[in-house]
């Protein structure tokens, strides 16, 4: 990508290490307002070390983060709020934490964003997994931000949960919010992705469109070529070493 | 830092039978080791034969002594429960009935009057336990040793004094009641003056010279036995307590259970909750979230002590209140009691901070932190010479090294005057609040973060 004067976000030779291991090995990073970039790779592939540096909760020990204007949210793999609070009480507790002027108002906006208006009142922890991930999103997006990550927001969520939330996820973009996420669902990324991204051992093995994706695997793993895509992009990892 | 304390209240609320239990189980804990504190043992239930006759008496030099009430004393210190066989007093402590059985045999008397004959018996009295409990056994061996120990003494004592008034019929005279007539006893005093005015009438020669020693020998002996008296008094109780107080000032008992009552709640609530808050952050996932500029660290700890400082001030006082029915306390002091109690519970707090930032699971830290705090509140409770020296030394540093004990000598310090001062443990308390605060700061960065 260029332009960077434009990027919402620019990472640029992120190293982190945990004792011997490298999690990551100098990766870069780029991403435009409005874009959804997914992040892939294998389990182990540094991708929530990643997205963690990038929201600034670990930082790196080499490389940096430079962020626009706007803030960054952050949703985490697994839904981060008070089960035992109602889903209002949740967006008012952290609409008042970011010192919203009225934190009513942005509650009632996150609840129609949502959809969950109706169920306003109801304590978390008896909503489906789905319902509370849509609020775990909805509480990274009180901060308004810029850019949004999500660490694979749609893990098990059911196919029609999963619908929803894209629908949602592309909805903001298409608003101008940047979305980075990650996933190991390849034909989500595929699908979702204006981007992507390719992680294995820390190491970025390809960062481009899907279709440039395909073309790369079908260049470098022709054997696999006529098989479906998800096959072909383990044969593509195989070659790279992965 | 106030929306994140209300957040924890709501959370609170929606947990009845958490802050149910969060609040019963101190209390009820805290009452328990206070009554168990400041109450001695009950009477125990103990089965008493006496097969002993009841005009029967000790004589000492064929004099009857005054009656020594024996079975009286005994049950004062025990509830004497009569029985009429050895059968019946074995049943009654194999049931359980009673903890164990005294018999007094009917030869008892006769063999206490023969420790004065040529031919001294051995008076014996039996004791009946049942010993499948070591712990009982040892209660009970303990109880009737020491109260066999009580009715020795006082029959050596009634014996003593007839010694005593013997031998002051022997040095100064007097009369002796034989048989019931009376017998002049001259006395050696007497004897010594009248051998003495003897002497100048008899000529110089052995006779006189004999008469002279004997003289001598008489005045001695009465001039010397006078020492005899207090010495036999002395043998019925050769040893006797001088206490002397030399260093620490003892609280009323009641005051000391009430302060250890409190201390209890105060220790557990603040602890177990501020661990398990801290924990629910990051058992919640929401840890991340907060510390990405909504809350600092420390203002989250500040707030978790802030919480934990809050509870366990209301539901102290509320005990204290409580208590109030069954001992009076100086309500003119709450000012003191409140400096205690926001400084203990501070320093609990952070204790309880740190123990929290240590797992991420609430279940895992409320563990954690009853596996610290109950130990070391009861090594607290451990005085000073009931165990070795170099192990008290041990508990002693374990002891300071957690808040529970600086905050039981405060509050005692606090709740009644002349109970010891009160700045060196809150100066304690404060050190040792704001050490764990940053153990807590230290542990949240190192285990925290992701």
């Amino acid at each position: 990508m260029d332009g960077t004067a434009t990027a919402a976000l620019r990472a640029s030779a992120l190293v982190k290490r945990y004792g011997e291991r490298e999690a990551l090995r100098g990766v870069d990073l780029e991403a435009a307002p409005g874009e959804l970039v997914a992040i892939i790779g294998p389990n182990g592939a540094g991708k929530t070390t990643l997205l963690t540096i990038l929201a600034g909760i670990l930082s790196p020990d080499a490389g940096e983060v430079e962020t626009g204007d706007g803030e960054v949210g952050w949703v985490p793999q697994q839904a981060a709020l008070y089960r035992r609070l109602t889903v209002e009480e949740n967006l008012l507790l952290f609409a008042r934490l970011e010192r919203h002027p009225d934190p009513h108002a942005s509650c009632q906006e996150m609840l129609e964003l949502t959809g969950l208006g109706e169920r306003r009142g109801e304590i978390v922890a008896r909503l489906s997994g789905g319902n509370q991930q849509r609020i775990n999103i909805a509480i990274g997006l009180l901060a308004r931000p810029a850019v949004l990550l999500l660490d694979e927001p749609s893990v098990g969520l059911d196919p029609r949960q999963r619908a929803r939330l894209w629908e949602f996820v592309s909805g903001l973009a298409g608003g101008g919010t940047t979305v980075i996420f990650s996933t190991h669902d390849i034909q989500e990324a595929e699908r979702y992705g204006g981007r992507l991204l390719v992680l294995a051992d820390g190491e970025a093995l390809f960062d481009g469109t899907p279709e440039e994706l395909r073309e790369a695997v079908r260049r470098e793993a022709p054997e696999a070529a006529d098989r479906d895509f998800e096959t072909a992009f383990v044969t593509f990892l195989h070659h790279r070493g992965h | 830092m106030r929306w994140l304390l209300l957040k924890d209240l709501q959370i609170l609320r929606r947990s009845p039978l958490q802050s149910t239990l969060l609040v019963l189980y101190p209390v009820l804990i805290a009452v328990l080791v206070g009554f168990a504190i400041s109450r001695g043992p009950e009477k125990p239930r103990v089965a008493f034969l006496n097969e002993v006759p009841q005009n029967s008496r000790i004589f000492v030099g064929g004099q009857k002594l005054p009656r020594a009430n024996v079975q009286g004393r005994i049950c004062k210190k025990v509830e004497c429960v009569p029985v009429h066989s050895k059968a019946e007093a074995e049943d009654k402590v194999s049931s359980g009935e009673v903890l164990a059985a005294l018999v007094l045999p009917e030869d008892l008397i006769k063999q206490i009057n023969s420790l004065s004959t040529l031919t001294p018996g051995t008076p014996e009295v039996e004791v009946i336990v049942n010993e499948e409990d070591p712990v009982k056994a040892g209660l009970v061996n303990d109880r009737i040793s020491a109260l066999l120990a009580q009715a020795n003494l006082a029959i050596a004592r009634r014996i003593a004094n007839e010694g005593s008034h013997y031998l002051k019929l022997v040095i100064e005279g007097g009369n002796l009641p034989v048989l019931g007539s009376r017998i002049h006893i001259l006395g050696l005093q007497a004897s010594a003056r009248i051998l003495a005015a003897l002497e100048p009438a008899l000529p110089p020669g052995p006779l006189r010279s004999s008469l002279a020693q004997v003289t001598e020998f008489a005045e001695q002996a009465g001039e010397n036995l006078d020492i005899a008296g207090p010495l036999i008094d002395r043998l019925a109780e050769p040893i006797k307590v001088d206490k002397v107080v030399v260093g620490g000032s003892s609280p009323p008992l009641e005051i000391f259970a009430i302060a250890v009552a409190a201390t209890f709640t105060l220790a557990f609530v603040t602890v177990l909750l501020v661990a398990g808050s801290l924990a629910l952050e990051r058992e919640e996932n929401a840890y991340p979230r907060l510390i990405r500029g909504l809350v600092s660290e420390t203002g989250l700890l500040g707030e978790k002590v802030l919480l934990g400082v809050a509870v366990g001030l209301v539901v102290t006082l509320l005990m204290l209140a409580g208590l109030q029915i069954f001992v009076p306390l100086e309500w003119s002091r709450i000012g003191l009691w409140l400096a205690a109690i926001v400084i203990g519970g501070a320093a609990l707090a952070a204790a309880g901070a740190a123990l929290g930032a240590l797992a991420r699971e609430v279940r895992a830290v409320s563990l954690l932190a009853f596996m610290v705090t109950l130990p070391v509140a009861f090594l607290s409770l451990v005085p000073a010479g009931t165990v070795g020296a170099g192990l008290y030394d041990v508990i002693k540093v374990i002891t300071a090294l957690f808040p529970f004990k600086p905050a039981l000598e405060a509050i005692t310090a606090a709740l009644e005057a002349g109970n010891g001062g009160l700045g060196e443990p809150l100066l304690h308390l404060a050190i040792l609040a704001v050490a764990y605060a940053a153990i807590a700061r230290l542990a949240l960065r190192r285990f925290a973060r992701v």
